[in-house]
């Protein structure tokens, strides 16, 4: 989720005055083209993407980056699906922020999702805000921006746009779709619904419905948001202001979220940021006010916050079992699919217990599956980091899979 | 792993492993609880091409396991078995394994009720060896096929071959076949009755079906 920090383990040394001004002159997103956005496919008005709010989409754009190459049978394409605040860029430098792909330590050459085997697509979410049709797109019907008078979209309408895809580039089917916390969620919309599609497919510490406390954390998010004057009901794009303080807000309470009291604990402790005693003032006197502060407002340079709103509100309304008659067993009926689900031991957010009911359901079918819980302290994060026994796992039942589906061994590498 | 797994001597394949392979049909759907690192259920798909998927307690089985393209996941006999369909697999195995349950006797019903077949391995707490040694020392037996100290061994329900038969009569499950091994894994013949099979006999091996509609 909050990938693009890399982690509390990655960024966290207390970054200095001057860093922070420099993450400030980064160009802010929002409405317009955004330069270096990869690929852009742009579905016309005479093929609408039905929404699940009942309004079609249309014309409706899906930007998205790929590595590696597609082989002559099809057969070696995964689809990264990026959480909250993610985007196309999970293995290569994400032009608005410079800074490096998200999910580096899963995908490229020699990863566990081997970009010199498998054909690896990765699209900016339905509602997204770096180059996919979203809240800060222009509306073609006025050539303003949306703000809310863009739809209302869920999880599956996400899917359902990057069906759209894969069918534009020309692909029958998935050797895996693979994802974690909101990625995950889209993982297990595509194997419940696209099940001859996905060969395989790997959700990590996610859930088939979204928990009432985590709903609850988005709620105090988007009312931060929603609180900011400079909100403007949304129309913040065109009347030139930014709510940024109300954004900034939010990412700070769900970064907490995304850790562990203990990575807390380990990189910050009681700590004090650059002074000797306290200040008997409000302002960052502990590192881990300083931390959050500078995660803030680094986000809200690359992040919009309408898209904030719109893309909590999907993952709020995500509950798998309740399309399938309450039974999230009835989503898996005769899955070819074979699954991987992950979780970690430290992970609040989305504990083992969401994860593990997945498997049990799972389990009710009779379908292929693995779990595993990683042992790990970094909380939710830890997906996004350098955690090797997570990362052999995966990387292991990948390499299993392409076997089983014939994808010929790289060199001696492979193992 | 043979250091975590609950018993038994490992060579290059255990023998009561050999055995179950066996039993197996070709091309069947297996279902091995506390597979442990995955050797049984690599055995199986090389030897009889089965469709296997494993339950293991601990997190290094199921992490070498999934690594090596195996189908397992982390979970516990004793509470997880009851998330599986009925007959879902031909065959639920438990290899060495019944012995560190906490309800045995509910692992075995899930087991039937989960697989057409059950396989059961399970070392003999009733062999000569173990008796001498509790007999004459006074002490709780550490064998080859029973290497723990009573303090710390992970075996907290062990039983001989006869009381296992006991168990299957009251549970109503029907013994299609049983194989005892001697302490050197040679198999004892048939013809060697039941009360010195449980005597000279180090580990079994049991093929069980649920008795149709009891007895």
């Amino acid at each position: 989720m909050s990938e693009q920090d890399q982690g509390i383990e990655a960024s966290a040394d207390v970054v200095p005055e001057g860093v922070r001004s420099s993450l400030h002159d980064r160009p802010v997103n929002g409405a317009g083209p955004l330069a270096g956005a990869g690929e852009v496919a742009t579905f016309p008005e005479t093929e609408p993407l039905p929404l699940d709010c009942g309004v079609p989409l249309g014309p409706f754009s899906i930007a998205y980056k790929t590595y590696g190459t597609l082989n002559a049978d099809k057969s070696n394409a995964v689809l990264v699906c990026h959480a909250l605040t993610g985007d196309q860029y999970c293995a290569s430098e994400n032009p608005v922020t410079g800074r490096e792909g998200w999910w580096t330590t899963m995908i490229g050459p020699g990863k566990p999702v081997d970009t010199d085997r498998y054909f690896v697509i990765c699209s900016n979410i339905l509602g997204g805000c770096m180059g996919s049709s979203g809240p800060s797109m222009p509306n073609p019907k006025t050539g303003k921006p949306y703000g809310l008078d863009f739809p209302v979209i869920t999880i599956a309408d996400m899917v359902r746009a990057q069906v759209r895809l894969i069918d534009h580039l020309g692909i029958p089917d998935l050797f895996c779709v693979i994802g974690g916390s909101m990625g995950g969620m889209q993982v297990l919309d595509w194997a419940a619904k696209y099940p001859a599609r996905v060969f395989t497919s790997v959700p990590i510490a996610t859930a088939a419905r979204h928990s009432s406390q985590n709903i609850a954390f988005h709620e105090v998010g988007r009312q931060a948001v929603m609180a900011d004057p400079e909100w403007r009901r949304g129309r913040y794009l065109e009347e030139g202001t930014n709510p940024r303080k109300g954004l900034a807000v939010a990412r700070m309470a769900a970064h907490i979220t995304y850790l562990s009291e203990e990575a807390l604990h380990r990189k910050f402790g009681r700590n004090l940021q650059a002074r000797e005693v306290k200040t008997f003032s409000f302002d960052a006197d502990f590192q881990v006010e300083s931390y959050l502060r500078h995660l803030g407002m680094g986000f809200v340079e690359r992040f919009d916050a309408n898209s904030y709103l719109y893309i909590t509100r999907a993952m709020d309304y995500f509950d798998l079992p309740a399309e399938f008659d309450g039974k999230l067993s009835n989503a898996f009926l005769n899955t070819p699919t074979r699954f991987c689900v992950v979780s970690f031991t430290s992970d609040w957010l989305y504990p083992t217990k969401e994860n593990r009911s997945i498997v049990q359901a799972l389990n009710a079918v009779a379908a292929n599956v693995s779990f595993v819980e990683i042992d790990s302290d970094k909380g939710h994060d830890a997906f996004l980091l350098n955690e090797p026994e997570f990362l052999t796992t995966v990387g292991g039942f990948l390499n299993a899979a392409a076997r089983r589906r014939g994808l010929p061994a790289l060199h001696a590498a492979a193992g | 792993m043979d250091g975590q797994l609950p018993t038994v001597k490992t060579k290059s394949r255990r023998v009561d492993h050999l055995l179950i392979s066996e039993m197996v049909a070709r091309k069947a759907r297996v279902l091995d609880v506390g597979c442990g690192d995955g050797e049984l259920l690599e055995l199986l798909a090389e030897t009889r091409d089965v469709d296997g998927r494993g339950v293991e307690i601990s997190r290094e089985g199921v992490n070498s396991c999934v690594a090596r393209g195996l189908s397992v996941i982390q979970g516990d006999a004793d509470t997880d078995l009851i998330n599986y369909p009925d007959q879902a697999f031909d065959y639920a195995i438990l290899s060495l394994t019944i012995q560190a349950t906490r309800n045995p006797r509910s692992v075995l019903e899930q087991l039937l009720r989960i697989g057409k077949h059950a396989i059961v391995s399970l070392p003999n707490f009733a062999h000569w060896a173990s008796r001498l040694r509790f007999v004459i020392n006074g002490r709780m037996p550490v064998t080859g096929s029973l290497p723990h100290s009573w303090y710390d061994s992970p075996n907290i329900h062990l039983c001989s071959i006869s009381d296992f038969v006991a168990l299957c009569d009251l549970i109503d499950a029907r013994i299609e076949r049983r194989v005892a091994l001697d302490s050197y894994g040679q198999r004892i013949g048939l013809g060697i009755p039941h009360i010195l099979q449980n005597l000279i006999g180090d580990q079994a091996v049991f093929l069980l079906t649920r008795r149709v509609g009891g007895r």
